[in-house]
């Protein structure tokens, strides 16, 4: 058993030795036909003045800036070491392997076992109405959330930023508490609080105090229910983020502007229209792009409150992919949905980020 | 007509205070009852009775403590070593010159877009190969590495905000660049590392995925796993679930509170993304 895992340590290892002298070898020779456009402008006159004849001029200068390069390289070494080493071990070689295992079909106890499948994990994924279903419900959620916690948020901000609140850091604080309480606390409150039967705290209010309803609703047995305790949960646990991130901006606009409209008879309405949101667009961008991407990746609510139930009518991109892993212990399946999953991020991440890019706004 | 409007939003915030801070008084409430029913009954709740009897039966069940004690140890150590890494890579990206830098910095940057969660899965072969697979060292490397990016780009920024002058300082004095990380760097950062230690800390303190995907030994465990172990598969003892989840999320609201300031400005700060 010992000399196996070594045999296999040994592999990881080999692999990443490899990478590591080729990308330095890369490196060296790249950078050794790369005119420098930084680097210490005194020692490279210092080497021109050095240089004797014309014809090794150009090899000297070749040999000097190399030279040079690998100095640098030399002193920032041991800070950017450890560094480094931990990101390209445990983050960038696990991209590029999440790509590669997503080829296979891969097992993990004798992952050199695994068969070379080519691309039927992809073809697979776009066969599997489970998949659908899972997307459904990612976009779904965003579609519900990230407009929800947007409108709420910059509604209770704009309303915390009027002049005659004095309890500004009060409101602030409590409506920030949802936000940094841990994920696991709240997916176990909200499945309490819409527990099934007239006890649950919801049902209680709805249905024996308010008699808004004909009978309790059992939240998370029905499909749709369920989403919307999920969706409830996404949207109430990030309002606060939102709310915190538009009261500094709105603390940096200019007090003139409004003053200006206020003296031209705008009123708030009017001024939130065309003084406040067309200012806060900056701000605006920055929260929806960070709201979509939290919001694809929804997992731990699901995972938590309804486990994907009512018989996988709520599951999500990131839930089915966990479940393919480590329940059906299908790596490389989940390894092609994250795949697709990482590309479709990166490509919203992208579009949003050339939006984001352009916008320059100055008073 | 002014005062009526001042009214209204006034009620508009206080409901909204309520929405927001109810549920977390109806759970206190739950776990300030006696185990009764599994899911007690609102009146129950709203009647005044309390107990800490839920409280001392958590603390004292399912190794619970060890849960705790395991979650202070990972937590603490986590921060302790992302700050140390974090910073010095940091202070090697603001103030050395070398080859294809900005590659490299863009090459970070570019980790941090990935979700974590995607890369939950090669992340867990990658420890399985090291055989480092239910070992607190696997976890903490984990923790640390994916931290670093982030970390690392927070960090570079307010290091090149500090004036040059400072490093020829030491230098003429005939230091070496890890004297001038040392005693100029280090001690100047407080207050961004102070908010990086906090945001680490309680990051790693409610991590729950790769804690559940990498600990299979049950001592080893860490609280947010350990709260889980109290849904049962029959019906859940909510107060239990209650008061274990409170004498949880205690320390991170302590935080939160002493040093507010610093918080907010973690999540708002520039490149935190959230989720």
């Amino acid at each position: 058993m010992i000399g196996y895992r070594q045999r296999f340590a040994g592999n990881l290892f080999h692999n990443i030795l490899f990478t590591f002298v080729s990308f330095f070898i890369i490196v060296c020779l790249v950078d050794s036909f790369i005119r420098p456009e930084k680097g210490v402008p005194v020692l490279q006159k210092k080497i021109a003045k050095n240089i004797r004849s014309k014809s090794s001029a150009y090899l000297k200068r070749i040999k000097a800036r190399s030279r040079l390069h690998f100095k640098q390289w030399w002193s920032v070494l041991p800070f950017l070491l450890l560094g480094f080493l931990a990101v390209a071990v445990l983050v960038v070689y696990p991209l590029i392997k999440g790509v590669y295992m997503s080829f296979f079909e891969y097992n993990i106890l004798f992952p050199k076992l695994s068969t070379f499948i080519g691309v039927e994990n992809y073809s697979r994924i776009f066969h599997d109405p489970k998949i659908l279903l899972a997307l459904r419900n990612t976009l779904l959620y965003s579609l519900v959330t990230v407009p929800g916690q947007w409108i709420i948020g910059i509604f209770i901000a704009v309303l915390i930023n009027a002049q005659f609140i004095k309890q500004k850091i009060l409101f602030r604080t409590a409506f920030y508490i949802p936000v940094i309480t841990s994920w696991v606390v709240v997916s176990f409150l909200f499945r309490y609080l819409f527990a099934d039967g007239k006890y649950g705290l919801i049902n209680f209010i709805l249905y024996e105090k308010l008699h808004l309803l004909s009978q309790p609703i059992s939240w998370l047995q029905n499909e749709w229910t369920a989403l919307i305790v999920i969706w409830l949960l996404g949207i109430w646990k990030g309002v606060g983020w939102v709310m915190v991130i538009y009261l500094a901006a709105l603390q940096s606009l200019p007090r003139n502007l409004y003053e200006a409209a206020e003296i031209d008879g705008a009123n708030a309405v009017k001024m939130f229209r065309h003084l406040t949101l067309p200012l806060l667009k900056p701000t605006t961008l920055f929260i929806i792009i960070n709201l979509l991407i939290g919001s694809f990746n929804v997992f731990i609510q699901v995972f938590l409150i309804t486990d994907g139930g009512p018989m996988g009518k709520t599951e999500v991109l990131l839930s089915y992919m966990y479940k393919q892993a480590f329940k059906f212990t299908d790596f490389g399946y989940a390894s092609a949905i994250s795949v697709l999953m990482g590309v479709l991020i990166f490509l919203i991440t992208w579009t949003q980020q050339k939006a984001l890019g352009k916008e320059k706004i100055e008073f | 007509m002014r005062t009526f409007w001042k009214i209204a939003v006034y009620l508009v915030l206080i409901i909204g205070l309520f929405v927001v801070l109810a549920p977390f008084v109806y759970m206190l409430l739950t776990s300030l009852t006696g185990v009764a029913y599994t899911l007690p009954r609102p009146d129950e709740i709203l009647s005044g009775n309390l107990s800490f009897d839920n409280y001392l039966e958590a603390w004292s069940r399912n190794n619970f403590q060890q849960y705790f004690l395991n979650s202070i140890f990972v937590a603490s150590t986590t921060t302790v070593f992302a700050l140390f890494f974090s910073s010095m890579t940091a202070y090697a990206f603001a103030r050395f010159e070398f080859p294809l830098k900005e590659l490299l910095f863009r090459l970070f940057l570019f980790t941090m877009m990935v979700p974590g969660v995607l890369n939950i899965i090669p992340q867990f072969t990658v420890l399985k190969s090291l055989g480092l697979v239910d070992t607190y060292r696997g976890l903490l490397l984990l923790y640390v590495g994916i931290g670093i990016a982030g970390n690392t780009f927070f960090l570079r920024g307010f290091f090149e905000r500090i004036p040059r002058e400072l490093d020829e300082s030491v230098i003429i004095d005939g230091g070496s660049k890890w004297t001038i990380y040392r005693r100029i760097y280090l001690p100047l950062s407080k207050p961004a590392l102070g908010t990086l230690a906090i945001f680490t800390f309680s990051g790693a303190w409610d991590e729950f995925f790769i804690a559940l995907t990498v600990m299979k030994t049950e001592a080893k465990r860490t609280l947010p796993i350990a709260l889980q172990l109290f849904q049962g598969q029959h019906a859940t003892d909510w107060g239990l679930v209650f008061a274990a989840s409170i004498i949880a999320i205690i320390p991170i609201i302590l935080i939160f509170i002493i040093f507010q300031k610093s918080f907010v400005q973690s999540s708002t700060g520039e490149g935190a993304i959230k989720g």
